[in-house]
């Protein structure tokens, strides 16, 4: 005979505050919708008002700039297919939702990751939160999101800034942290305020750890805006899950295989990006 | 040499108890226990207690101990870069421990500029930025911080780096940045903490060297930590050594040579190229006797078989050098009828001044045998050091620690019995 224990309500309990914080905040909510809806139009709108030829050029010439020839000519090998899939459009989508969350994300991870370095108790405090929000299954943040701000891409940002923002605090407070000690002092003995300390010495000092976690933050993010495509997101994404629901596995991989690219294209430059500034 | 000068940084009781119950621990000292017996009942480490010491106007002070003798932390409680646990640390008036966060960050900007032991140049910043750093946190405008920095960087003989960065030059030169950045920003004491320790021997000896020709101009307070007793020695004005975070003794380096305050700064002093350290005036004996240059050559002749000399020094009435006559020479000029002893005198001699290293000595000796005048900055006669009291002096001093061990090796001699 098994014991009858009385259950414990979590998923009513969260589903309650959710619930209030919907209809207590839909105003709230809606101003961030109609915000964020505006910033995706608008670079999505930017983005395929120029030609591909244009967009692939711009995206080459950053290649070489930053990385090196290499990285370029791959660029555009890897852009061209794309365009010849027919995936042109979808991958403008995707990229617009990545650049977005990533902007979100970055902009609040990074001052909350400066307080947690500089604050022990702080820290303390929003490891646990940051182990949740990355452990936590990604598709679980799609539900809530909804009720929020309704199906569709700014749902999907909702859901992508929250499961990508954990790797740009931890950096950002990890590379604060690992300021000498002997570089602290100095900046101390020669009587520097918290303030200048920080922008003078523990900033800089941390930035290609910074940039680090900005690099996983947008492939967390890109991995995310994929999945955000089962709530309405538009993008590769969907074409993948068209391509389920149709049972045409050669158009869910054309589609993967887009994603696979953009994501490496994304990775490298960051990652140059990082290097070139370490140097 | 140094005691009349006005002090710059008196520092008084000032301990420092690692742990979070500085009070007990402090309490338990009062009481007696020494350092183990408080971190066994406490856990509290006593990384400094009862330090008393003053650092006067313009010279360079050492303080030198073995690593774990606390005194990276008396120097960062200096600054505050390390809490004191209680004590006075007073600069011109003001007594740093009790200072608000902004009078402390005033009081840091005015006072104090500090040389690390690994450089902690800003690997980010250019030479002549991290030059400026001071400044910068200072708020001195851009024009003003560039000229100055670029003339601290000429002064430590790195004009033409100025662009270049910390990880691009070798670790003689990396320090020199540190040194530049710390005499850019012109505190009135300068902090070096192990400063030279990183460096291979060569690069450390020019620094040492090059430290003291610019104290030689600038005549900066300085207080230098090292564990190298040479480098102590070598450098400094006077030493404190510590010890388990206790002041053993505090003096000049001659006075730490040649009396130990106790056996354990004997042995600590062992294997000291003593030589180097000794002066001409720790070797000087009295002058017995002297001749005055009005004085006839049977005036010298009597004072030179009454003292049993061969020759005697002449001097005028207010004990200025003028020469030396040798008694073969007086007893010719006695002769010769000669009325004044200047009139048979010689120059031959060697004259030196108090603080010349023993070992320069011993060359005089080379030439001739005459005693060496030690004569002060206006030639008057200190003393003479003559040959056998330079070999007594240096011998005195390599025996010592002998002296200090024997008791040892006659205990732990086989006593030949059950």
């Amino acid at each position: 005979m098994a014991i009858e224990l009385p259950r414990v309500p979590l998923g009513q309990w969260i589903e309650g505050g959710l619930n209030w914080l919907t209809s207590e905040y839909s105003l709230i909510t809606r101003g961030i919708s109609r915000v964020t809806q505006t910033g995706i139009t608008g670079l999505n709108e930017a983005l395929m008002w120029l030609p591909e030829w244009a967009l692939l050029a711009i995206i080459a010439g950053l290649c070489w700039k930053l990385a090196n020839l290499r990285l370029a000519i791959g660029a555009v090998a890897g852009l061209l297919l794309i365009w010849n899939m027919g995936l042109w459009e979808p991958m403008i989508e995707t990229l617009t939702l990545v650049v977005i969350a990533t902007l979100v994300a970055v902009v609040m991870a990074i001052p909350v990751g400066i307080a947690a370095a500089l604050s022990e108790r702080l820290y303390r405090g929003i490891m646990p939160i940051l182990d949740f929000m990355q452990t936590m299954p990604a598709f679980v943040y799609l539900i809530p999101a909804i009720p929020f701000f309704g199906i569709g891409s700014v749902s999907a940002i909702f859901a992508t800034v929250i499961f990508s923002m954990p790797p740009a605090i931890r950096f950002t407070t990890l590379g604060i942290r690992q300021v000498p000690v002997e570089l602290i002092e100095a900046a101390d003995a020669y009587g520097a305020t918290r303030r200048q300390k920080l922008i003078k010495v523990q900033l800089p000092l941390s930035l290609p750890t910074v940039m680090a976690g900005i690099n996983q933050t947008i492939m967390l993010a890109l991995s995310m805006v994929v999945i955000a495509a089962m709530i309405g997101a538009d993008g590769l994404g969907s074409e993948v899950w068209r391509a389920i629901q149709r049972l045409r596995p050669g158009d869910g991989f054309e589609a993967g295989i887009a994603v696979v690219i953009l994501a490496m294209l994304l990775d490298r430059l960051t990652q140059s990006l990082r290097k070139s500034r370490k140097a | 040499m140094s005691d009349n000068r006005n002090v710059k940084i008196r520092v008084r009781n000032l301990s420092k108890v690692f742990g979070n119950q500085p009070k007990k621990a402090l309490e338990l000292r009062d009481q007696g226990l020494g350092r183990s017996e408080i971190l066994d009942k406490t856990g509290q480490t006593l990384g400094l207690s009862h330090i008393d010491f003053d650092v006067h106007e313009g010279e360079l002070l050492v303080i030198m101990g073995l690593s774990g003798s606390g005194k990276s932390t008396l120097i960062r409680c200096l600054n505050r870069l390390i809490e004191p646990s209680e004590g006075e640390i007073v600069i011109d008036g003001e007594n740093i421990p009790e200072l608000g966060e902004k009078a402390l960050l005033e009081c840091r900007r005015r006072h104090f500029s500090m040389v690390f032991q690994n450089f902690a140049l800003f690997p980010h910043r250019t030479v002549q930025q991290n030059t400026e750093f001071g400044l910068e946190v200072r708020g001195i405008d851009k024009e003003e911080r560039q000229r100055v920095a670029r003339e601290a960087l000429k002064q430590v003989g790195l004009d033409g780096w100025e662009d270049a960065y910390p990880n691009q030059l070798s670790g003689g030169m990396q320090q020199r940045v540190g040194l530049a950045r710390a005499l850019a920003n012109d505190a009135s004491v300068l902090l070096m903490d192990e400063a030279f320790s990183a460096l291979d021997p060569l690069i450390r000896g020019d620094m040492q060297q090059e430290l003291l020709q610019l104290q030689n101009q600038m005549q900066k307070t300085t207080v230098f930590i090292t564990h190298d007793l040479d480098e102590a020695l070598t450098i400094g004005d006077r030493i404190v050594l510590l010890k388990d975070g206790e002041i053993v003794q505090i003096g000049t380096p001659e006075e730490i040579l040649t009396k130990p305050a106790d056996d354990y700064v004997r042995r600590f002093i062992e294997g000291v190229d003593k030589s180097r350290i000794l002066t001409a005036e720790s070797a000087m004996r009295k002058v017995r006797a002297t001749v005055r240059d009005s004085d006839g050559p049977r005036t010298a002749l009597r004072k030179m078989r009454d003292h049993s000399l061969d020759s005697i020094y002449i001097t005028d009435r207010d004990r200025h050098l003028v020469g030396l006559i040798e008694a073969e020479a007086a007893s010719q000029a006695l002769e010769q009828g000669k009325e004044k002893v200047t009139q048979a005198m010689t120059q031959e001699f060697r004259s030196v001044g108090p603080n010349e290293p023993l070992h320069n000595l011993f060359a005089m000796f080379h030439d001739n045998s005459f005693p060496i005048a030690v004569v002060d900055d206006d030639r008057r006669l200190l003393g003479v050091v003559v040959k056998g009291a330079v070999l007594d002096e240096l011998a005195q001093a390599a025996e010592t620690p002998e002296l200090a061990k024997s008791p040892e090796s006659v205990e732990t001699a086989p006593a030949g019995d059950e």
